[in-house]
């Protein structure tokens, strides 16, 4: 699905990312650890196509399609998706009017007209009910006010309507406490198909406890430096990064 | 910033100035029109080509004699090249039958340019809770749903035929709100006003449906003086709308309006406005002046709530206020002004607090793109006998792109120590943080742009009744089309 060769981008001269080689398969969760600073983020960013990065060398495929080619709205279009480890509030917009303009848009790009309210509703009280969301959450502003957790839950709430085939969760633990967490890792799970693939980006191993990855990479100075199973995310959580990185 | 930035936004200036006025384009209509110019003898054509009686006549002449010792202001942040006041015509009538039995009888030409600006009055007549009053260069042409109106005892009709049939009421009401000598463009328009509307809800009486009223302007080189005038009477209630679009011109037009509300004991006028007359070109030619003095009075426990979206003019000089001269009477201003390529605007309101308990509200939202200026200007007075009255604003610009500017000029004047007042104001920019974060869940900048804008003016919109909120949005979207690359 997603195949990055020899990656490597930066910031205003300053190199992040350093020839990242990663491929994703269908039906697979990943996992990429790191210390701060590594490039995780970058690399989320970088995927989803923000303007502020300046991608050097490199190649990035989805689907069989190069996707440095394409506006961030266009990845989004093809099932790319990115739950932000900082969600941006928009003020005045309801998070059903936003889903609603965000799923229409989508819709348009691939030729589908927009779904009917009904359906549409319908599919949005299923979701919540997968996420244990409130009734009334609909009508509140986009992550206006939402605590730490309402925002990552938000973010996951739109994942699961907009039905992506790749996504990123930038740090998607962090600032959820247990209850949250088990929430949130609970809908991630449901979500999982054979057909769509999952990214996980994170510090720590807690959120693996609750998704199970197929694959573990880290993260370090721009580069994966290690690969394996699940069982190096407890290897590190063990010995801690000074324990690859060093070596 | 990284080049990539900079490049975005220089795209950005580019797309702005490439933005042009949708509603561009001249109705082909036969007019009556008099020549060029102001003088004694204009106005006493204009009085008698209207059939005035004789005391509308000497209301007019004195008008036009103070407007001749008073001097155009000049102190609002706004610079433009002064019209020349004979090189305008004062008055243009299309050639009607002056009566029309049903709108089927609409001369079609006329239909069109309300079809193109999609507010056909099939359309308008299917929303069926809408009366509409179309002004078509200074005369009315077509007035509905007047049966139903007048079994309440509602008078909605063009202010020339409230001078022939309600004098009294004219009489009564008319320059007590904003008076001749209120200031030069006021005078101007007294003295040469052509028509505009009159309406009266009578005592208890709460008006079935909103009343709506369509401006343009038509005639090339006509000055608009529209003159509105509006009673409602006590405990009654009346919600008002007023839009207007003008079609594309190269010489500036001037726009000078009076609106006059009276709100008597116990009564409650919503007054909405849509604006979007022609703002000029990219390069800040042509373009409607726009010099509009709106004013209303509240009596006892009255409320007046003014709300407007302010989208077009090249220049905007407007401050809709509010008198509240009656214990315990209530004023609201809500508005959203959007100023893009070279617009200027000076707007905000006026609460003077004269009652005691007396409350007002100001929320003035701003948007300006491209070159343009938006100055928001709001003056809250308290008057020593208005105990415990009360005054919130809330002032919030946007700026899109850094070309443009933003300015807020809050006058506040209390007398009064047992009363509140309290004032915020923002200035912000929309984030690239959160165009991206549109961009990712599938939305495009343009859409992102109309989303976030809308969320921001939320607040207002509100305001708007359904349909007219709609229309506010789309007009929105049109005015700050490709503001952001």
């Amino acid at each position: 699905m997603l195949k990055i060769k020899n990656l490597k981008a930066g910031i205003e001269e300053v190199q992040i990312l350093k020839g990242i080689n990663l491929e994703v398969n269908s039906g697979e969760v990943h996992a990429i650890m790191g210390p701060n600073g590594s490039g995780k983020s970058t690399l989320s960013s970088v995927i989803a196509g923000k303007e502020d990065y300046e991608v050097g060398n490199g190649s990035v495929d989805f689907l069989g399609e190069n996707l440095l080619d394409m506006d961030p709205e266009e990845r989004a279009h093809k099932g790319v998706f990115l739950s932000f480890q900082y969600p941006i509030e928009i003020p005045g917009i309801s998070v059903s009017n936003f889903i609603k303009t965000s799923l229409t848009e989508k819709r348009k790009a691939l030729g589908q007209d927009p779904l009917p309210v009904k359906d549409l509703l319908k599919m949005m009280r299923e979701k919540m009910e997968l996420l244990s969301i409130k009734k009334g959450y609909l009508s509140r502003n986009m992550n206006e006010g939402f605590s730490g957790g309402e925002k990552k839950r938000n973010e996951i709430f739109q994942m699961a309507m907009l039905e992506p085939k790749l996504s990123i969760l930038d740090e998607t633990d962090s600032g959820l406490d247990i209850d949250a967490l088990r929430i949130v890792a609970n809908g991630v799970n449901k979500l999982r198909t054979k057909d769509n693939a999952t990214i996980l980006i994170t510090h720590y191993q807690r959120l693996l406890e609750h998704i199970v990855p197929d694959f573990v990479h880290v993260l370090h100075d721009g580069k994966i430096i290690k690969s394996g199973g699940k069982e190096l995310a407890l290897e590190l959580e063990e010995k801690g990064y000074d324990w690859i990185t060093k070596k | 910033m990284s080049d990539i930035k900079k490049q975005t936004e220089d795209e950005l200036l580019e797309e702005v100035t490439t933005s042009e006025y949708k509603y561009g384009f001249t109705t082909d209509i036969e007019s009556d029109t008099i020549p060029k110019g102001l003088s004694e003898d204009v106005v006493r054509t204009i009085s008698s080509k209207k059939n005035e009686p004789e005391w509308m006549l000497e209301y007019r002449l004195n008008a036009y004699n103070a407007w001749l010792e008073m001097k155009e202001p000049d102190w609002a942040n706004v610079s433009y090249e002064k019209p020349n006041y004979q090189d305008v015509i004062y008055y243009s009538a299309p050639k009607q039958k002056p009566v029309l039995d049903s709108l089927d009888d609409l001369d079609p030409e006329m239909k069109k340019t309300f079809d193109k600006l999609g507010i056909s009055l099939e359309e308008q007549k299917r929303l069926a809770n809408v009366a509409v009053d179309i002004v078509m260069d200074s005369v009315s042409v077509a007035t509905s749903f007047k049966e139903t109106l007048a079994e309440k005892g509602i008078i909605f009709c063009s202010i020339s035929d409230a001078i022939q049939e309600h004098p009294e009421l004219v009489k009564k009401y008319l320059g007590t709100v904003v008076p001749v000598r209120d200031n030069f463009f006021s005078a101007l328009n007294s003295a040469v006003f052509s028509d505009g509307s009159f309406c009266y809800i009578p005592k208890g009486v709460q008006c079935p449906m909103e009343l709506s009223t369509y401006f343009r302007i038509n005639e090339a080189g006509t000055g608009q003086f529209e003159r509105t005038l509006l009673i409602a009477d006590e405990g009654s209630q009346v919600s008002y709308l007023e839009g207007c679009t003008a079609p594309m011109r190269d010489e500036n037009q001037l726009h000078a309006a009076v609106v006059e509300l009276i709100a008597l004991d116990n009564a409650d006028i919503k007054y909405s406005t849509v604006q979007n007359w022609y703002p000029g070109d990219k390069d800040g030619n042509g373009g409607v002046f726009n010099f509009v003095t709106k004013r209303g009075v509240c009596h006892k426990n009255a409320k007046i709530s003014w709300t407007q979206v302010e989208t077009g003019s090249a220049v905007t000089w407007k401050y809709p206020s509010c008198i509240l001269k009656g214990d315990n009477s209530i004023g609201e201003f809500f508005s959203v002004a959007v100023t893009n390529n070279k617009q200027q605007a000076d707007t905000g309101t006026k609460m003077v607090h004269l009652g005691k308990n007396t409350k007002s509200t100001i929320i003035a939202k701003g948007i300006s793109a491209g070159y343009s200026d938006g100055n928001y200007r709001g003056l809250v007075r308290i008057a020593k006998g208005a105990t415990n009255s009360r005054n919130f604003s809330q002032c919030d610009s946007l700026l899109m792109g850094d070309k443009c500017g933003s300015h807020t000029f809050p006058y506040i004047e209390v007398k009064n120590n047992s009363s509140q007042v309290e004032h915020e104001a923002t200035t912000s920019k929309i984030g690239e943080d959160q165009i991206f974060y549109c961009n990712q869940r599938g939305i495009g900048t343009e859409e992102a742009i109309a989303l976030i804008v809308n969320g921001y003016c939320k607040d207002v919109l509100n305001q708007l009744p359904m349909e007219f909120a709609v229309e506010a949005q789309k007009l929105l979207e049109i005015s700050l089309e490709g503001s952001v690359g």
